[in-house]
């Protein structure tokens, strides 16, 4: 094992971590400032992969196809905040995962419905496919290159967005007493879905980046999901930092889990005992992961109260 | 979610509780939704094509879907055979739903033809009188791919497949017939869709060519992957990740690449060439392996029905196991343990006009049986 190819696992697992990052920004908003729990997140991160899917079949633009994903996830967001979501933030968590699990179903047959049981196809542009060599020899595909950039920006501008607009103080209130702000005057209908649209976008814009390298495909929202409410419970609920971190170190532990554990088992068992115990095991990290922060920190990492 | 499709459905007049003795009730179980339901749509078109052109009057389908997960596939099945009373089962795309489904119906005394699963443990020591493979068993493809590999030259192979009964029979399979040494050898996880961590590997082993086994959507994430990745050693496949419904989501990452199947659209003889005829002309699209090997099961299950009545199970069987009907394969027939003893085609991916599809240019193993027959007493 060289330690080239020891960084080049690095980066895939921050790639991994930047995603994901993406998926659980939006579940954590949801949930810190509405108290609502969305299973339905990964269908609107499926939602942007076919709308860019499409899109870049119609039109041949990547960029296009990007935007298409923002839009449409977010229109899907809106839409299902002002007809569905709205409902249940006053009722219990059992009845929202119940309502929220009844809209993936929903979501999956419809997209069936629209674009058939068939994966669609979305590519990576010419520009961004291929690989760069990166100081030190390590040669690493442009693209994910450019999703951990794209996704290190967007952690940015949210940071900037939460501490620094007004949005953001409403936001960063609605998270410390939602009745309070209702009093003071702040259209709280209207910030929850705004809220809600925001997180659906990322979501979408997700789902769009991961598409030209993974397969559009119905159904492809729910294993990210389950991931996202790791992160979220690792970095603690409602914490946008919880999330970056979060989601890092699940994507680190992931990807390096996988990689590093069948190389330690191989050490004193044999290669392929070695192999099928390490990723079984590898397959458990994150989730040991999980426990292991919730002994130390029951909220998590940076959560509050 | 749940629905069933009645042969009547498609405009086969069926008497449905006055059934007569020789009516045969066929119970479906087949993944329509989630993430795998290309397969088991295509497996179920083709299975009612073959009962479409037939117009017969004494064949009633019942069909549920098992949203690929084992636990809803058991329940099925218990609700078909209990309440539905079924004659014969067939449908199961995956081996982990086949290995919780099929030993239990045949102990109940219930034939099951299988159109995909061919698990190693139901072709050796867990072989059922009353269990026929119309497909395949899981090693056949690699095997033949190991041998292509041999024959082709590649001695360095770096082999993947994901950690489930089937993706275990897959590299078994492919090291079986491949005399070349090994770069190495990982077991990914079932339904992972990011292979970066796996291609780094494969670029940092120097190995000369890559095999993999990953259906579905794993195929088409690893493909694109290893496609964008810049690296450019020869991969080689089953047929599984290049079939018709999925080589348009891989796109031009799949050109060129060689892949083993006992089935291509181009294969020449009678039954075939009809087959996808009618195929495209009743759905409108190409055939893949997987429609193909329904179409097989239910010209199977009418050739048997044309010569006994189910309820003598021992003449029955003795039908089935004939295999007394045009395969689109074109020679076909059972071996002891009652799966197929068949040549395997090694096809390569080309595209015709806007359409990816495969071409035959060799043939890997000719008469193949599987190597897990001599284990199977019965």
């Amino acid at each position: 094992m060289s330690i080239i190819l020891l960084v080049e696992q690095v980066l895939n697992g921050l790639q991994f971590g930047v995603m994901l990052f993406l998926m659980a920004a939006g579940l954590t908003l949801i949930f810190g400032v509405m108290g609502l729990i969305n299973l339905a997140h990964g269908s609107l991160y499926m939602i942007g992969a076919f709308a860019a899917a499409a899109t870049a079949a119609a039109t041949g633009s990547f960029v296009l196809a990007l935007m298409a994903s923002l839009v449409a996830a977010a229109a899907a967001g809106a839409l299902v905040e002002l007809t569905v979501i709205r409902r249940l933030y006053d009722r219990d968590h059992l009845d929202q995962v119940l309502a929220t699990f009844a809209l993936i179903l929903i979501f999956s047959e419809g997209t069936r419905w629209i674009f058939g049981s068939f994966p669609l196809f979305l590519e990576v542009p010419d520009y961004l496919s291929g690989s760069v060599t990166l100081p030190g020899g390590i040669e690493y595909p442009r693209y994910r290159l450019t999703i951990i950039m794209i996704g290190l920006a967007i952690a940015a501008g949210l940071f900037a967005l939460i501490a620094k607009t007004r949005l953001g103080i409403q936001i960063r209130a609605g998270e410390s007493d939602r009745e309070m702000i209702g009093a003071l005057g702040v259209n709280i209908a209207r910030l929850y879905t705004l809220v809600f649209a925001l997180g659906a976008a990322l979501a979408g814009f997700a789902g769009a980046l991961i598409g030209a390298i993974q397969s559009v495909q119905v159904g492809m929202g729910e294993p990210v999901l389950i991931l996202a409410f790791v992160v979220i419970v690792i970095g603690g609920i409602g914490s946008i930092k919880g999330a970056l971190v979060g989601a890092i170190l699940v994507g680190l532990t992931d990807t390096l889990g996988g990689f590093l554990l069948p190389h330690l088992f191989a050490t004193f068992m044999d290669a392929s005992a070695a192999m099928s115990v390490g990723s079984a095991l590898a397959a458990m990290s994150i989730y040991i992961l999980m426990a292991g922060v919730l002994l130390v920190r029951p909220t998590g990492l940076f959560g509050g109260k | 979610m749940k629905f069933r499709t009645f042969a009547t459905a498609i405009g086969i007049g069926v008497t449905a509780l006055a059934a007569q003795a020789e009516d045969v009730k066929v119970g479906m179980i087949t993944t329509l939704s989630g993430g795998g339901a290309g397969l088991g749509i295509d497996v179920r078109d083709g299975f009612m094509l073959a009962v479409k052109q037939a117009a017969r009057d004494d064949i009633e389908v019942v069909i549920e879907d098992d949203q690929r997960k084992p636990d809803v596939a058991v329940q099925l099945a218990d609700k078909m055979i209990q309440s539905e009373k079924v004659d014969v089962l067939t449908g199961i795309i995956w081996s982990n739903l086949a290995m919780a489904v099929i030993p239990a119906s045949v102990a109940q005394g219930k034939f099951y033809l299988s159109p995909n699963a061919g698990p190693s443990l139901l072709a050796g020591k867990g072989c059922d009188p009353n269990y026929f493979n119309v497909a395949w068993q899981n090693d056949n493809l690699h095997e033949a791919a190991g041998a292509y590999a041999t024959s082709a030259g590649l001695a360095n192979s770096f082999i993947l497949a994901p950690n489930y009964p089937a993706g275990q029979d897959a590299l078994t399979g492919y090291k079986r017939l491949y005399e070349g040494e090994l770069a190495g050898e990982i077991y990914t996880k079932l339904g992972q869709t990011d292979y970066a961590s796996e291609i780094a590997q494969i670029r940092a082993s120097g190995a000369d060519s890559v095999y993999f086994f990953l259906p579905g959507g794993m195929g088409i994430s690893f493909l694109k992957q290893y496609a964008d990745s810049g690296l450019d050693i020869p991969v080689v496949g089953p047929a599984f990740s290049f079939d018709q419904g999925i080589l348009q989501a891989v796109g031009e990452a799949a050109l060129g690449v060689k892949n083993t199947s006992q089935w291509n659209k181009d294969l020449d003889n009678a039954a075939n060439r009809a087959f996808v005829a009618s195929f495209q002309e009743e759905y409108d699209r190409l055939p893949s392996l997987y429609a193909s090997q329904g179409f097989d099961t239910a010209n199977l299950l009418m050739s048997a029905m044309d010569k006994a009545d189910v309820s003598d199970t021992e003449a029955f069987r003795a039908a089935l196991k004939e295999a007394d009907f045009a395969s689109v394969r074109g020679d076909f027939e059972f071996g002891p343990n009652h799966h197929p003893v068949q040549d395997i085609y090694v096809r390569e991916v080309i595209k015709e006009g806007d359409v990816y599809t495969n071409k035959i240019i060799g043939t890997a193993l000719e008469d193949h049986a599987d190597a897990y027959a001599d284990q199977c007493s019965m």
